[in-house]
């Protein structure tokens, strides 16, 4: 059974191992910052989750107690006007690109909202703070939502053209075989057999909205007290945990352990729904 | 597919073969039909309406963020990109630091995160079996969903403390004739930076390497095997096959370090200073517009810090464009054969 030059085999079988083991080791490397993060925010959030930190508001600077009701309201109030600019942008260009997606101008439209995916969300900050704020003359709830729309686009769009594709093409076919027009095709058979999956994608582009603070710093700034007027300043989720991070007070610093808790949990609970509902059909489809 | 639509043809034509003079009720008259053909028309141009809308928006972003530069653009010029000083009392800005700045933390980063993805793609594209591959790349994927201002929290609390208090002595201790590993270990600076951003590209650079590998066909595996070649020889031919689909998912990787914001801007030490140190604070061009873009005073200061903004588009937009067309064409050679 030997080799006949066993001295270089066994230095190959060795290498292969060695190789094997370095990539098993990499994937604990990869996922133990996943760990660390979720138990950290776990037993730190814990600690300072209670009902005042969903119904009372922030305490005056030094003092400890209170919680971040404004916040929350805040964070419900700009993802709601980022899904009301960003949203219809999105399921309509997705049903363009799956339905009519085969043309020169659709394909840079599909290759724009990838490029749009890769554009740091502080540069688009800094554009809705020239198209809104400026005019405006006045930070607000309305500018922070712009920017929350224009980066929920690429997620939005693309999950909505991928989940329309997935509707088998049968359907269409015996629809338009009954003498159905096309468009009456897509809305009232294609768009309710993807609706799942288009509900979910949503919820990603969403959840993904609702973790971003850099754009928020100088649309919607901020704001400690309780404000649900779109024309002016208000609270979000993470400036707060960002301002509470930066402080000197434990209190503060425990808070906004719980905050990222809240956002972690919220995040993670529509990516399982995102990774439920499109299990079965992904599977069908790649390997 | 393609036997459905035969049947459907063929049930279309018995339909309407054998009921010539009257046609069933619901299928269209002529009025019908173009009514039809106008609704189909109207819809496709709603559709194409938005899907412009999209298309104009990168336009409109690079336009007004051109728009709100000019004043800068045209006191500094070319000299902006190389200039060191940047100072709001005496109104001189340069982005030299800061483009400095974003270099090494990405950098970093990337040397920090490229050998881990591409160990995890090839754990996942070739070595695992099917019951623990889904599972890691859930994993991996969530940590992709893990908000910024989260990792930026545990680099604060976390990270940062555990490198003052035992990585960097360490690293002083035994690498400390090396430049980089100069000076007193603060904990907040570069070092932090760059593995915050590793742990953040990660999940980019390992999704996108593992699809590209995953297109590699099937039969390349085989033909190596089938020579006696050891699964790790095959691997390596598998990665020399996929090389520049990896290239450009490191580029995307570059691209997502190069414009991540608060995790950096809380554990970087924001300090506009160039230091061959990984030890020493930093600044990087999306830190400082994250800092004083709210509270710059002068219109000369916003001006540049829009430039700033401006720079971080062309770059993240030029790198992504020329990823995805090269991530493109190798999954799509691969998927034609």
């Amino acid at each position: 059974m030997r080799m006949p030059n066993s001295k270089r085999y066994y230095w190959r079988k060795s290498k292969n191992i060695v190789m094997t083991v370095l990539c098993l080791l990499s994937v604990l490397i990869a996922v133990i910052p996943l760990f660390l993060i979720f138990s950290y925010a776990l037993s730190q959030g814990i600690g300072a989750l209670n009902l005042d930190f969903f119904t009372k508001m922030p305490k005056p600077v030094g003092e400890s107690g209170g919680g971040m009701a404004n916040a929350l309201v805040g964070t419900a109030i700009l993802i709601g006007l980022g899904s009301l600019f960003g949203l219809p942008i999105s399921i309509f260009t997705g049903i363009y690109l799956a339905e009519y997606g085969e043309n020169p101008f659709a394909k840079t439209v599909r290759f724009l909202t990838d490029v749009l995916s890769g554009i740091p969300s502080i540069v688009v900050g800094v554009v809705a703070y020239i198209m809104v704020v400026l005019p405006m003359k006045q930070f607000s709830a309305f500018a922070g939502g712009v920017a929350l729309g224009i980066l929920m686009i690429p997620t939005a769009t693309r999950t909505t053209e991928e989940m329309i594709r997935l509707v088998p093409h049968s359907f269409r076919e015996a629809a338009l075989a009954l003498g159905i027009p096309r468009w009456r095709v897509t809305l009232r058979i294609v768009l309710p057999t993807a609706l799942k999956g288009i509900t979910t994608g949503i919820l990603l582009a969403i959840a993904r909205a609702a973790g971003e603070t850099a754009p928020l710093l100088f649309t919607a700034l901020g704001n400690r007290f309780w404000s649900t007027d779109i024309g002016h300043p208000i609270a979000s989720l993470t400036v707060f945990i960002y301002d509470y991070a930066k402080a000197p007070f434990e209190d503060w610093n425990r808070q906004a352990w719980a905050a990222a808790f809240v956002l972690i949990f919220f995040i993670f609970i529509i990516n399982l729904i995102f990774r439920f509902v499109t299990r079965g059909r992904y599977a069908g489809n790649g390997h | 597919m393609t036997t459905i639509s035969t049947h459907t043809t063929i049930l279309i034509r018995e339909r309407t073969g054998g009921e010539k003079s009257s046609p069933p009720e619901g299928v269209s008259t002529g009025a019908k039909h173009r009514n039809a053909n106008l609704g189909d028309a109207a819809f496709k141009i709603v559709t194409q309406i938005f899907a412009f809308l999209v298309f104009a928006l990168v336009f409109v972003m690079a336009f007004e963020m051109y728009r709100g530069s000019e004043d800068s653009i045209k006191k500094f010029g070319w000299s902006f990109l190389t200039n060191t000083v940047w100072d709001p009392v005496k109104d001189e800005y340069g982005a030299l630091v800061f483009i400095f700045g974003t270099m090494v933390s990405s950098l970093l980063a990337l040397f920090l995160a490229l050998p881990l993805s591409v160990g995890v793609a090839i754990f996942l594209s070739e070595l695992a079996p099917r019951w623990l591959e889904r599972p890691v790349s859930f994993v991996i994927e969530l940590l992709a969903a893990i908000p910024s201002i989260v990792y930026g929290l545990w680099g604060i609390f976390v990270l940062v403390p555990w490198l003052r208090t035992s990585v960097e002595p360490a690293l002083v201790k035994n690498l400390g004739f090396l430049p980089f590993f100069e000076g007193p270990p603060y904990g907040f600076g570069m070092l932090a930076a760059g593995i915050v951003l590793a742990i953040m590209v990660i999940p980019i650079i390992t999704s996108i390497s593992r699809d590209v590998l995953r297109a590699i066909p099937m039969a390349q595996r085989e033909a190596a095997l089938a020579l006696g070649a050891t699964r790790w020889e095959t691997t390596k031919i598998v990665l020399s096959d996929g090389k520049s689909g990896l290239l450009g998912a490191t580029l995307l990787g570059l691209g997502r370090a190069v414009g991540e914001t608060m995790a950096v801007t809380m554990v970087i030490g924001n300090r506009p200073e160039i230091s061959a140190s990984l030890f020493a604070p930093g600044y990087t061009m999306a830190s400082v517009i994250a800092n004083e873009f709210a509270e710059a005073t002068s219109e000369l200061y916003t001006s540049s810090l829009i430039e700033l903004a401006l720079l971080l588009f062309v770059i993240t937009v030029l790198l992504n464009g020329v990823a995805r067309i090269i991530v493109w064409s190798t999954t799509k050679k691969f998927k034609t054969v």
